[in-house]
């Protein structure tokens, strides 16, 4: 399934950019970023729970916000995409 | 079930793939041309001069993820191999498997079988396909499969491997005649073939069928260790050094649909054309670079097809069942299942 991970991580004292940074990476282990702090996460479903557990370690519940979208079924159905993009798709061949 | 995982191919001259986290990394001059997390891949696969990091080979090493290293041409040059890992159980039930005559000849006879039936259907989907006013061509075409019809019929009877072996010959040299039968007339003057050439290939055709057998051999010999069978020990072919013999025995029941099939349809489809390949002095013909590409993304797509497996009774991709075979060969050789069965296409 495709998870949609977005999140708004205070950065006002040195602890926040610091977060900021962990939950990036914590992304970037499971998916690709799409936007600033948008992050899209091919998963199956203990993959899924990784994910969750270990944002949730990272950020500060009494500033930050964190949202995950769970999209199940074919990724064209839900996601239209305008603008300057350079997504990949995982799954398709990949060469380089 | 294993899940079917991506591979990725690294063909960039001079590019470095390094770990980065729970990431491969894959720079080019400096500059990162591709992020990919780790649980998207297989394996990887890297041709001619691609640095690796040894935090990376380590850690595919410790997932069990196959690392592949081609020269550019993408003839094999090493696999990297972690510790010794499987079922010992298992290897040592392989080890007396080749050591039994019957057992042998059984499961030689089942995969010449498999390949031959297979290759086959190529030979009568390309009778189906071309045009009725081609008599001659044809014709051909129905010789080659009468052929294969014939060995077919008396392969039950081979008594020792050396028949089956000759009777695979006999099979392949009749298909390989025909099969340029099969390529477009208007692409014919470029692709044309005579017979099977390897080492080195003498004409495109060839040279195509052999850079596509390199990377479903890869992908067997994968499977094979992933179930933890030993891929030099095999049945149909000859036990030699450096040899994954075991391998080329399970590739061959895929080489038709896999990449015979797909390199008719590269070349019809003009996919792939004569600005593709380069010759080399001495009379090789290879791929180029691009040329190389081209196949390996047609490559690619073909594993993510749908397949209807009709032992196993539900689809799979097409990049899962070396993977599927090679599970039902090492219940076999446990003697879970009574023989080992190709798998056939239709």
């Amino acid at each position: 399934m495709l998870i949609i991970v977005t999140y708004d991580v205070s950065t006002e004292t040195k602890a926040g950019c610091r977060r900021l940074r962990r939950v990036a990476q914590v992304c970037k282990n499971y998916g690709q970023r799409v936007q600033k702090s948008v992050f899209e996460c091919q998963v199956n479903d203990v993959q899924f729970e990784q994910l969750r557990r270990k944002l949730l370690k990272e950020i500060n519940k009494d500033e930050d916000n964190l949202r995950l979208y769970r999209l199940v079924g074919q990724r064209d159905n839900y996601v239209e995409t305008y603008g300057q993009s350079r997504t990949l798709f995982f799954d398709e061949p990949l060469i380089i | 079930m294993k899940q079917f995982l991506n591979t990725l191919y690294v063909m960039t001259q001079g590019a470095y793939v390094c770990l980065d986290h729970e990431t491969v990394k894959i720079e080019v001059e400096g500059k990162v041309q591709l992020q990919v997390p780790l649980h998207h891949l297989g394996a990887i696969v890297t041709m001619g001069n691609v640095m690796m990091s040894p935090f990376i080979m380590a850690r595919c090493a410790d997932d069990g993820r196959a690392v592949v290293i081609l020269d550019r041409n993408g003839q094999f040059k090493c696999r990297m191999v972690g510790k010794t890992s499987g079922n010992v159980l298992l290897r040592q039930a392989q080890y007396e498997a080749v050591r039994e005559q019957e057992r042998t000849l059984a499961i030689a006879r089942n995969i010449v079988a498999g390949k031959v039936k297979n290759a086959r259907q190529i030979l009568l989907r390309g009778i189906r396909e071309s045009d009725n006013e081609e008599k001659e061509e044809i014709d051909a075409l129905k010789k080659a499969s009468d052929t294969i019809s014939n060995v077919l019929f008396h392969l039950k009877d081979a008594k020792d491997i050396d028949e089956v072996r000759g009777f695979e010959g006999e099979a392949a040299e009749a298909y390989f005649q025909s099969f340029d039968r099969m390529v477009k007339k208007s692409e014919r003057k470029f692709f044309t073939m005579n017979g099977r050439s390897r080492r080195p290939p003498l004409d495109p055709v060839n040279s195509l069928l052999s850079f596509l057998y390199t990377l479903l051999l890869n992908d067997c010999v994968s499977a094979l260790e992933g179930v933890g069978l030993d891929s030099q020990m095999g049945f149909l072919h000859a036990l030699r050094p450096g040899r994954p013999s075991l391998g080329l025995d399970l590739m061959e029941e895929f080489r038709s649909i896999l990449a015979d099939r797909l390199a008719l349809t590269l070349i019809n489809r003009k996919q792939v054309t004569a600005k593709h390949f380069e010759s080399r002095p001495g009379g090789a013909i290879y791929l180029n670079d691009e040329g190389r590409k081209a196949v390996v993304v047609a490559y690619q797509k073909r594993k993510q097809d749908e397949f209807h497996h009709p032992i196993l009774d539900s689809k799979a991709p097409f990049g899962l069942i070396p993977h599927i075979q090679a599970r039902l060969l090492a219940r076999h050789l446990r003697g879970d299942l009574e023989a080992y069965t190709p798998v056939l296409y239709s």
